[in-house]
């Protein structure tokens, strides 16, 4: 399986998430540049965390325009994988290959800790590695995480099983208590109808690996290799 | 249209105004060998105010060890110091004070002074990964000191926040010593490869010089010279004198730059501090050897 | 030429924190009379346009394409004929 890391103005997780693909799971993986007009022939699109320009107007509102977005529209149309983490996620909603959006965390402040998630579907590109309802302790760092949809929108993630992680306690119960940003039904992470387009809010690639106390985030990326083979 | 500006003459109003000394203007008449323009007198006055030179702290600084076998920078040489670790690699590094700006305006003199020592680094060639803080503030019983406390803090945070450097540490002491005049120190470290240290120097007759980076306008104007002011109540006007920070800018700068280092196109690198213009400047072409002429009409302006 | 100058709130089915938290700040100034505070964004743009039906619909376009999220906020506009 071979990968790109989208790269944008502002993008300040892209060097973690090249680090975990190239030096722990031993993946092919490349940058690309926010301006250009094609991906590479590449199966996985990661959209890192960061302040792409700077967050201004509303988190990931102009990154959606970028150059690369259009390729990586069609790359998603495609069916091929792409994972959107943070601000990537954010991104996504902006671009609305993901529905919803995102408010500023109901505490109005940046959350910045090692939080719970609790596996909702265990049978996605993203998490066949899985088991339902296997809880990860991975790092959120975010100001806006408060993910936001209308009524309609949640039926159908629900019906459809498209909300892919909740904040959960580390027994996996769910409570807003658990939930570092107020967010709808405590959501942390959904997918496309598709299925093959993932945004979450934690970082992944801040646990990938033991010697940063947690390394539940690699299962992840284990799930995804998984599903090339 | 020929106009000529009439220079101001030197009075003892405007050599004060500049934070200088008469004992300091004595000792620039004898440098020069006559009085010193106008300009000259704005240079002096921020090369040698206490943020630039450190006058009044060199006498316990110079205390400090300089020597070392794992030495690769010493200190005063360049921007930072710069300290091999092995394995053909090294760490650059640097602490600095930006506690005028920040009694003045909490959040964006801190914030600021983060943005300033992060600079320091990522000129040198050295990726920054991580900032630490040092800070002193009068007793928390007192408003002015919980609101000093809270707008540096949250500057700090916000900043490193956004340009993507994380904070891992610092240290905070409250004392009655510190009343009004809260200590803010920005420390900042580089991992880089021996090879990709970049040095401040102007070399190369007739190369060109690059200004590059945010826009100049007038805030931040004079404001090392502010530095070497005692603070009272009428400080609190100076806030033209502190500067708004934008780390998004700072990162993409910082990408840029060390993308610049490693392509070899460039023979020195220098960052914009307090002084600006001026100390970037004077500081490069000192080490050059050389002199460097610039024309102040191109300064990209706000 | 025309000036435009944009509201943007959010929509009233979203939770709005920050106008909460500032609504709470003017009540324990004393200001207790205050009620319903909705915290938005306002943008001033100069329009090089020829008619106002076009500045309007060009207005129009910006807001649903860039200037605000659909799904969370909307918007108001006023135009100004300006020299």
């Amino acid at each position: 399986m071979k990968a790109a890391v989208v790269v944008f103005p502002g993008s300040n997780c892209d060097s973690d998430c090249w680090h975990v693909l190239n030096d722990a799971m031993k993946t092919k993986v490349q940058y690309v540049w926010h301006k250009e007009l094609n991906l590479p022939d590449i199966d996985l699109v990661v959209l890192p965390g960061g302040f792409s320009y700077g967050d201004y107007l509303r988190t990931g509102a102009v990154a959606r325009f970028s150059p690369i977005m259009n390729s990586v529209r069609e790359h998603a149309k495609a069916g091929k994988p792409v994972i959107g983490i943070c601000n990537g996620f954010q991104i996504l909603l902006e671009t609305g290959l993901l529905p919803g959006a995102m408010l500023r965390n109901r505490t109005l402040r940046f959350v910045c800790k090692f939080i719970h998630l609790r596996t909702e579907n265990s049978k996605t590109v993203f998490t066949n590695r899985l088991s339902s309802g296997e809880v990860l302790r991975i790092p959120i760092a975010h100001g806006e995480g408060n993910y936001f949809c209308d009524e309609k929108t949640l039926e159908e993630l629900e019906a459809e099983k498209r909300i892919v992680f909740r904040y959960s306690s580390e027994a996996g119960k769910l409570g807003d208590e658990f939930n570092p940003n107020g967010a709808l039904s405590h959501i942390a992470g959904i997918m496309n109808k598709e299925g093959n387009v993932l945004g979450m809010m934690p970082h992944p690639e801040r646990s990938s690996e033991a010697i940063l106390s947690s390394d539940d985030g690699r299962k992840i990326w284990e799930s995804i290799l998984n599903s090339f083979k | 249209m020929n106009t000529t500006m009439q220079e101001p003459g030197m009075t003892k109003e405007l050599i004060a105004s500049h934070g200088l000394t008469d004992e300091e203007y004595r000792r620039i008449c004898d440098i020069l060998g006559r009085d010193p323009n106008f300009t000259e007198l704005g240079i002096f006055s921020v090369m040698w105010s206490e943020h630039c030179s450190y006058k009044n702290s060199k006498p316990v600084l110079k205390l400090f060890p300089r020597e070392g076998k794992n030495l690769l920078v010493k200190a005063g040489e360049e921007n930072a110091g710069v300290v091999d670790i092995g394995d053909g690699l090294a760490i650059c590094f640097k602490i600095e004070s930006h506690n005028h700006p920040s009694a003045v305006e909490p959040f964006q003199g801190a914030a600021t002074g983060v943005g300033g020592i992060i600079r320091d680094i990522f000129t040198m060639g050295a990726r920054p990964i991580l900032s630490m803080n040092s800070l002193r503030f009068g007793n928390l019983d007192r408003q002015q000191n919980q609101n000093y406390l809270r707008g540096v803090v949250a500057g700090i945070a916000h900043y490193g926040n956004c340009i993507g450097i994380p904070t891992v540490g610092g240290e905070i002491y409250f004392d009655e010593f510190y009343e009004g005049n809260p200590l803010v120190n920005a420390f900042c470290l580089g991992l880089m490869r021996h090879e990709d240290l970049v040095k401040g120097k102007a070399k190369g007759i007739g190369n060109p010089v690059y200004y590059v980076g945010s826009t100049t306008g007038r805030d931040g104007l004079g404001g090392a010279a502010f530095a070497s002011r005692e603070l009272t109540e009428e400080s609190r006007e100076d806030r033209p004198a502190v500067q708004v920070g934008d780390p998004f800018m700072e990162k993409l700068l910082l990408e840029a730059c060390l993308e610049l280092a490693k392509s070899g196109a460039v023979v020195g690198m220098q960052d914009m501090g307090a002084a600006g213009l001026t100390c970037s400047t004077c500081e490069t072409a000192a080490r050059g050897d050389s002199g460097i002429e610039i024309d102040l009409a191109h300064v990209p302006k706000r | 030429m025309f000036k435009a100058k944009v509201d943007v709130t959010l929509k009233k089915s979203v939770l709005d924190p920050q106008g909460q938290t500032v609504l709470q700040a003017l009540h324990s100034l004393g200001f207790k009379h205050v009620e319903g505070l909705r915290v938005g964004k306002h943008f001033e743009l100069m329009l090089h346009s020829s008619n106002r039906a076009k500045a309007e619909s060009d207005i129009k376009v910006m807001c649903d394409r860039l200037l605000i999220n659909p799904i969370i906020e909307e918007y108001s506009f006023q135009l100004e004929e300006v020299k």
